[in-house]
C-alpha cells in the first residue's frame, strides 16, 4: 500500500514534470546549466509546476529579480488576456472540457483563488435540439463540469454559483451547425 | 427483431393554417383559423347549417364550430354546406337518398334557439346508410359561450361515431415567446384546442416551461425562471393564485402531476445530480425515486398511475426508462437510436410517445410497449414537446416552421392535422389538457 501510494506520488510528479517540461518555450531544462533566470520563470509561470526548475539557483541576481519582475508583468498581462475569455464550448450531448479550453479555466482558477472575495457564476447551455428538460440537465452537467475544473485549479467552492438555462437562452439564433456550436456553452459571469 | 417503421400519412394531408393576432392593451391573444387543404380518406359527413331562431351573437355560427373541429381531427371530411341540396333541421326534411348520393356517410341537423341569455340547440345525427338515428340531444350555452357549446356537440357527435370521447372541449396550455422593447417577452397561454380564445396566464421576460395541467384541468404547474433560476410554480386557473412548490438549489424542473393531482413528480438537483423525486404538494415531503450519476429527468406517470416513465442517459445518451413502480428497477424502454428522450404514454398502456433522434433529425416516434415496435410519426424534423390528447387519438408537438416554432396536430399514429404557428415569435411547450366534466 505504502508503494503503491509513493508509485503514485512519483507518477504524479513525474506527469508535472512532464506537463511543465511540454509547457515552456521549447528550452532544454535537463540540462542545469542551462538555467538563467528567464528558464526559471518560463517554467514558474506553468503554475503548480515550480518544483521542476527548483535546482537552479542560477536565477538569485539583482539584476535576475528586475527579470523576474518584467517576466510577472508580462505573466500578469498574459493572464488577464486569458481571463478575457469567459465562454466555453461543447460537444452535443457531452459536458466535456475542451482541451483548449483548459490554459483559460487555469488562469480563471487562478485568479479566484487569489481574489478570495470574487464570485463568479457559471450558465450552462444547450442547443435547441433535443427535449427543453433534459437540455436544462445537460447545460446544468457543463456548468458543474467547469465548477469541479475550477476547484481542482484553486477556486473555492462559496466562490461559484452555476445557473442552467438549457436551451432557452441561445447566443446565436438560427437552426445550423454554426448556431448550434456557440449556443453548447458555458457562460463565466463576475460579480 | 425490433421494427421500425415510417408511417406514410394514412389521411391525405390536411393543413389547417392558424395564424395568431395579437391584440395589443388586451389580455387576450385571438387565434385565426384558415383551412387550406381537405382530407381524401377521412370519414364524410355532413353537418347541415342549424336552423336560429332568436338573435345569435356575432361570430362563428355554432355549426361551423362542429364541421371545423372534425376537420381538424383528421378522422372526418364534412360536406362544404354550399354543395348540400338541401338544409333540413328536423329529422322529417332529412331525405336520406339525397345524402347518400352525395357520398356523405353521416348528417347531422340541428336547431338553435335563444332564449334570454341563453342558447339551446336540439341536435340529431343520422347513420345514412342504415336510415337511423344515432344521437338526439339538447344542450344549452351562455349567449357568450357558443364556442363551448360547439365543441360540446363535437364531442357527442365524434364520440357516437368513433365510440371513443371527443376531445373538442379541453384546453391547450402553452408558452409564446416574441420581443417586445427589444426584450424577450414570455406568455403562459390558455386556449380552445383550435387555438381559439386564448388567454395570457402568466407573462415574464425569463423562460416559462413545461407546463403540466393537474388531473382535474384547474390548475397548472410550471418552470418559471422569473427569480433568475428554474423555479417550480403551481398556478391556479381560476383565480390566478401561484404557488412556488419547489426553489431547491440547482434545478427545479419537469413537473407532472399524479392522477390525484395530491403530489408531483418533479427533476431536482439540490443534492448536486438530476434526480427524480416526488413531492408531495400538501406536506411538502419529498421521496427520491432515482440515485445515479446520470440525468434522470423528465418523469411522468404510467396509464396505472403506479408506475413512472422517464429520461435517463445513463446508457451513455438519453434513453426511455420504465419503472413499474415508484421502487422497482428501471427498465429501459427504447433502443431504436442513440437519442430518445421526454415520454409521454397514453391513457391505455399502449404507446409511448417520445423525442426520437434519426441520423441529424428529430423526430416525435412511439414504440408499442407490448411488441417494441418503434414508429416515426412526423416527417418535420426538429420536434419537441409530445403531449397527448386525453382521448388517446391526437398528438400535439412544436416543430420548426422556418426560424420560427409552430405547434402542430397530427393523429396518434402519424396523420399529419393541423398547425399552429403564432404570427410573430415562437409558441412551444404545448399541454393537452384532461377531459373536464
Amino acid at each position: 500500500m505504502n508503494l503503491s501510494t509513493q508509485t503514485k506520488a512519483f507518477a504524479l510528479l513525474l506527469s508535472v514534470g512532464l506537463f511543465a517540461g511540454c509547457s515552456t518555450t521549447g528550452e532544454t531544462m535537463d540540462e542545469g546549466g542551462a538555467g538563467t533566470g528567464s528558464d526559471v520563470s518560463a517554467i514558474d509561470q506553468e503554475g503548480g509546476s515550480t518544483v521542476y526548475g527548483g535546482g537552479d539557483e542560477g536565477g538569485v541576481s539583482s539584476s535576475g529579480l528586475t527579470d523576474e519582475e518584467k517576466q510577472a508583468a508580462e505573466e500578469q498581462a498574459k493572464q488577464a488576456a486569458l481571463r478575457e475569455i469567459t465562454t466555453f464550448y461543447f460537444d452535443f450531448d457531452t459536458s466535456e472540457i475542451k482541451p483548449e479550453a483548459r490554459e483559460v479555466l487555469v488562469a480563471h482558477a487562478k485568479y479566484l483563488a487569489s481574489h478570495p472575495q470574487q464570485d463568479v457564476r457559471l450558465e450552462g447551455h444547450a442547443d435547441e435540439r433535443g427535449t427543453k428538460e433534459y437540455n436544462l440537465a445537460l447545460g446544468e452537467r457543463r456548468a458543474n463540469a467547469v465548477k469541479r475544473f475550477l476547484i481542482v485549479n484553486g477556486a473555492s467552492r462559496g466562490q461559484i454559483e452555476t445557473v442552467s438555462y438549457g436551451e432557452e437562452k441561445p447566443a446565436v439564433m438560427g437552426s445550423n451547425e454554426s448556431a448550434w456550436a456557440q449556443n453548447r456553452r458555458v457562460e463565466l459571469v463576475f460579480k | 427483431m425490433r421494427q421500425r417503421t415510417r408511417t406514410t400519412s394514412r389521411h391525405a394531408f390536411l393543413a389547417v393554417v392558424i395564424a395568431m393576432t395579437a391584440l395589443v392593451n388586451s389580455a387576450h391573444a385571438e387565434l385565426l383559423i384558415r383551412i387550406t387543404e381537405g382530407a381524401d380518406s377521412a370519414v364524410p359527413i355532413a353537418v347541415v347549417p342549424f336552423s336560429e331562431s332568436g338573435t345569435m351573437p356575432a361570430g362563428d355560427k355554432v355549426s361551423r364550430i362542429v364541421q371545423d373541429d372534425l376537420t381538424m381531427s383528421g378522422e372526418f371530411r364534412p360536406l362544404p354546406p354550399e354543395k348540400m341540396l338541401s338544409l333540413p333541421s328536423r329529422r322529417e326534411d332529412v331525405y336520406f337518398r339525397d345524402w347518400r348520393m352525395l357520398g356523405q356517410r353521416y348528417v347531422l341537423v340541428g336547431e338553435l334557439k335563444r332564449s334570454a341569455d341563453r342558447v339551446s340547440a336540439r341536435y340529431e345525427l343520422f347513420d345514412v346508410n342504415r336510415q337511423e338515428r344515432i344521437l338526439g340531444e339538447t344542450a344549452s350555452a351562455s349567449v357568450n359561450s357558443l364556442r363551448t357549446l360547439g365543441h360540446h356537440i363535437s364531442d357527442k357527435v365524434y364520440e357516437a361515431i368513433t365510440g371513443v370521447k371527443g376531445a373538442f372541449s379541453t384546453r391547450l396550455a402553452y408558452i409564446t415567446r416574441d420581443t417586445f422593447k427589444g426584450k424577450p417577452r414570455y406568455r403562459l397561454q390558455v386556449s380552445d384546442v383550435d387555438g381559439k380564445r386564448a388567454r395570457i396566464r402568466l407573462e415574464s421576460q425569463e423562460p416559462i416551461l413545461s407546463p403540466a395541467w393537474s388531473p382535474d384541468g384547474k390548475k397548472l404547474a410550471y418552470v418559471s425562471f422569473e427569480t433568475g433560476k428554474p423555479v417550480i410554480f403551481v398556478h391556479e386557473l381560476a383565480t390566478g393564485k401561484r404557488t412556488k412548490v419547489a426553489d431547491f438549489p440547482g434545478l427545479n424542473s419537469a413537473p407532472a402531476w399524479s392522477d390525484d393531482g395530491r403530489s408531483l413528480l418533479m427533476t431536482l438537483s439540490k443534492d448536486g445530480n438530476a434526480e427524480i423525486y416526488r413531492m408531495d404538494l400538501a406536506s411538502g415531503k419529498l421521496t427520491k425515486l432515482t440515485d445515479h450519476w446520470a440525468i434522470d429527468t423528465e418523469a411522468v406517470y404510467d396509464h396505472t398511475g403506479q408506475g413512472i416513465f422517464f429520461t435517463s442517459d445513463r446508457s451513455g445518451g438519453p434513453q426511455i426508462y420504465h419503472m413499474d413502480s415508484l421502487n422497482a428497477e428501471p427498465r429501459r424502454i427504447t433502443f431504436g437510436s442513440r437519442y430518445n428522450a421526454r415520454p409521454r404514454p397514453d391513457n391505455e398502456g399502449r404507446f409511448v410517445y417520445y423525442v426520437h433522434q434519426r441520423n441529424s433529425a428529430f423526430h416525435i416516434a412511439r414504440t408499442n410497449l407490448k411488441t417494441g415496435e418503434e414508429t416515426i410519426l412526423t416527417r418535420t424534423s426538429s420536434d419537441e414537446s409530445p403531449s397527448i390528447s386525453p382521448n388517446g387519438r391526437m398528438l400535439i408537438y412544436a416543430t420548426k416552421q422556418g426560424d420560427n416554432s409552430v405547434l402542430t396536430v397530427i393523429s396518434a399514429d402519424g396523420g399529419a392535422a393541423y398547425s399552429l404557428p403564432a404570427s410573430e415569435g415562437d409558441v412551444r411547450e404545448p399541454a393537452w389538457g384532461p377531459i373536464v366534466n
